[in-house]
């Protein structure tokens, strides 16, 4: 029988839907959760189902309502918050990064704090500077906190799962161009481990290591490089800290060579830290420098002319597949009359988020 | 008052005293490696509102919360444990002076970055309101908190929700060395923006504990009964440095003056001008409560220095909760 399939915002929108159903400690807040949009459809009809106690919105207030879950979680409680762009949240900096991701070391190991954050970023359409930015390795950067970034179907249902019952404070940073992908999800209740990363392609050529969208466009750029011949392994991160050191470093171990790819910038950012993973931890196993795959370091554009230029594509994973593997850049065609515009996940993107 | 009463509230306010001057004492000794915030000055307000509190009531604070930990029944032992950063500290010496915690005892925890902790008792007082228990929680804090956004997020939410809410305002006029007057306006009182927000909102002489305790009375009777959140503000006065044992006169910042003039109001010594007006002082009795804190205080400090410092394999043990 072929699997069940859902979308990517199904699947969370089931990961709510079971865990609101399995504990009533869980409550899922957030500006517009239970309005006719539900974010992007993820939370649509919980409110119905489960009331408005369990499923409600809240002032625009994002670094008090954060201090507010925290709050609840450490009277019991497993607070799901939502901001429908990443952007927003980092008005509550202080609450997630000196509060939550502390609370557990600086009172020495007594109380978690099993709160988890969901946020969404953008990208094209206009999104501009601060509707697009795809922050992880800042969150990453803190000691107590966790990161997920889901890039399929059956990971975004199961590690938001996992997220919740996690007794610490879990950012659950999604792409909203992966709200629509397809893949087959299990039905019930099923947990995928945070802090484990997954061979999503094998191959023998090289390493690509890649999260959230950037998964997504990877396994595109593989079959790409596959049709000329190279076979690359596609690492899909799924969780950026704890980062999932092993499995990388057997993958390099295997390939010899590497590229990274990061829906964020390249300062200070996750595809510098693989590549300091590699540096440090297979050295001697890279037969040609590791290559990144970043967003430009500027802020985003908003037209769709610039963006095509910021954003990295299949193409530029492309070329990064050949570099490393000592084969010169494919010239990408000038975009022709007809060609599906760049600054959509798909066809059927009509925006505006 | 019975006059039992008037002796524990006077206990109480000694041992936060004693405890704090014994600290300042023994801090140039530079055992005790973290920042301290005394709330030598200040006693009535945590007592007078604790001693309000059922068991059940939780408690959140600030930096400045060796005062807010011992009134709510935290764990002298543990606090000077944390004080000289040992393994049976109540933050495991993870924290120091600024993150103290006795969850047992209902104070679940004190951080130093102002106004945050209002958000977290907001948040703990909307869970008890989801789970429809009866429970108050308190969150003390100072005049500068008042200034950050939190204060608004969380005093907007909880009047939204009307949730079981008491905030402490100990306004003592000072954040760090910046007066009231650089940092909100005269015209303007601290009740005046909380009422603006929908709250209740009292302003009681902090250096009066039963006065003190009048008001947190009243306040927490309104939060347990749904009425929604209240705010007391209790103007009052550090006597010591802002963070440290000593006096900081030499910065200039504060004439020797203004603090002669708080010592006037000092809340121990009123009490028992209290208690003698009264006809229940009993010089012998306060002698006996005088000696036994002591005695508990040496104690405490003792049980710290002896104590182990946490293995240096601890080092990443506590990042994550299991």
């Amino acid at each position: 029988m072929k699997p069940r399939t859902l979308r990517y915002c199904q699947a969370i929108h089931e990961a709510l839907d079971l865990s609101l159903a399995r504990d009533p400690s869980v409550y899922v807040m957030g500006l517009g959760v239970p309005d006719p949009k539900g974010v992007f459809e993820t939370t649509l009809g919980l409110a119905e189902k489960f009331g408005s106690q369990r499923v409600l919105d809240m002032p625009a207030s994002e670094n008090g309502m954060t201090g507010i879950a925290i709050g609840s979680a450490l009277a019991g409680m497993r607070p799901v918050l939502v901001h429908q762009r990443l952007d927003f949240a980092i008005l509550a900096m202080d609450q997630m990064v000196n509060q939550a991701a502390k609370w557990c070391y600086m009172f020495g190991g007594q109380q978690g704090v099993p709160l988890v954050v969901r946020m969404i970023v953008g990208r094209g359409w206009g999104q501009g500077s601060q509707h697009a930015q795809s922050l992880q390795s800042w969150f990453a950067h803190v000691p107590g906190l966790k990161v997920i970034m889901p890039a399929t179907p059956h990971d975004a249902k199961g590690l938001l799962i996992a997220a919740i019952e996690d007794n610490n404070p879990v950012i659950s940073i999604e792409h909203r161009w992966l709200f629509n992908i397809e893949g087959p999800v299990p039905e019930g209740h099923y947990r995928e481990p945070i802090g484990q990363a997954r061979v999503i392609r094998p191959g023998r050529d090289l390493t690509i290591v890649a999260v959230s969208h950037m998964t997504i466009e990877s396994l595109r750029a593989a079959e790409v490089l596959a049709e000329q011949g190279i076979e690359a392994e596609v690492v899909d991160l799924r969780t950026v800290r704890p980062l999932d050191r092993a499995t990388i470093l057997q993958s390099i171990a295997k390939t010899s060579r590497l590229v990274a790819v990061d829906t964020g910038w390249p300062s200070c950012g996750v595809s510098a830290e693989i590549v300091a993973l590699a540096a440090e931890g297979a050295w001697s196993a890279l037969k040609a420098p590791p290559v990144r795959v970043t967003l430009a370091d500027c802020s985003s554009p908003s037209t769709p002319a610039l963006a095509r230029r910021f954003f990295p594509r299949v193409h530029d994973i492309v070329n990064a597949g050949r570099r490393v593997v000592g084969l010169e850049p494919l010239t990408e065609r000038a975009p022709a009359a007809g060609d599906p515009p760049a600054d959509v996940p798909d066809n059927d993107f009509r925006g505006p988020f | 008052m019975s006059s039992e009463r008037l002796l524990r509230l006077y206990r109480e306010m000694y041992l936060i005293r004693r405890t704090e001057e014994v600290i300042a004492d023994l801090y140039k000794e530079q055992e005790m490696r973290c920042p301290v915030h005394l709330c030598i000055g200040q006693e009535a307000s945590p007592v007078g509102v604790c001693q309000e509190l059922e068991p059940a009531d939780v408690a959140f604070s600030t930096h400045r919360s060796h005062g807010h930990y011992l009134a709510k029944g935290g764990s002298l032992l543990a606090l000077m444990g944390e004080l000289y950063g040992r393994q049976t500290g109540c933050s495991a010496g993870n924290g120091g002076s600024m993150h103290l915690i006795d969850r047992a005892a209902g104070f679940m925890g004190a951080t130093p970055i102002l106004g945050a902790t209002m958000a977290l008792a907001t948040g703990a007082a909307f869970a008890t309101s989801m789970r429809q228990e009866t429970r108050v929680t308190v969150a003390f804090f100072g005049d500068a908190a008042i200034e950050e956004g939190v204060f608004y997020e969380s005093a907007n939410f909880a009047v939204l929700k009307r949730l079981p809410l008491v905030l402490v305002c100990e306004n003592n006029g000072l954040s760090t060395c910046s007066p009231l007057s650089v940092r909100q306006p005269p015209t303007r009182t601290i009740c005046d923006m909380a009422r603006g927000l929908g709250m209740t909102a009292v302003s009681g002489d902090g250096n009066d504990v039963l006065a003190v305790s009048q008001l947190a009375r009243q306040a927490i009777d309104i939060a347990r009964g749904g009425g929604g959140p209240v705010l007391i503000e209790l103007p009052t006065y550090r006597w010591r440095e802002h963070c440290g044992p000593g006096f900081d006169f030499d910065l200039g910042y504060r004439h020797p003056d203004e603090l002669a003039a708080w010592q006037e109001r000092c809340p121990m010594q009123r009490l028992v001008r209290h208690m003698e007006k009264t006809g229940v002082a009993d010089a012998a009795a306060l002698k006996r409560c005088e000696a036994e804190v002591q005695q508990e205080i040496d104690a405490a400090v003792r049980f710290a220095r002896e104590s182990p410092y946490p293995d240096e394999s601890l080092l990443l043990a506590h990042e994550y909760m299991p």
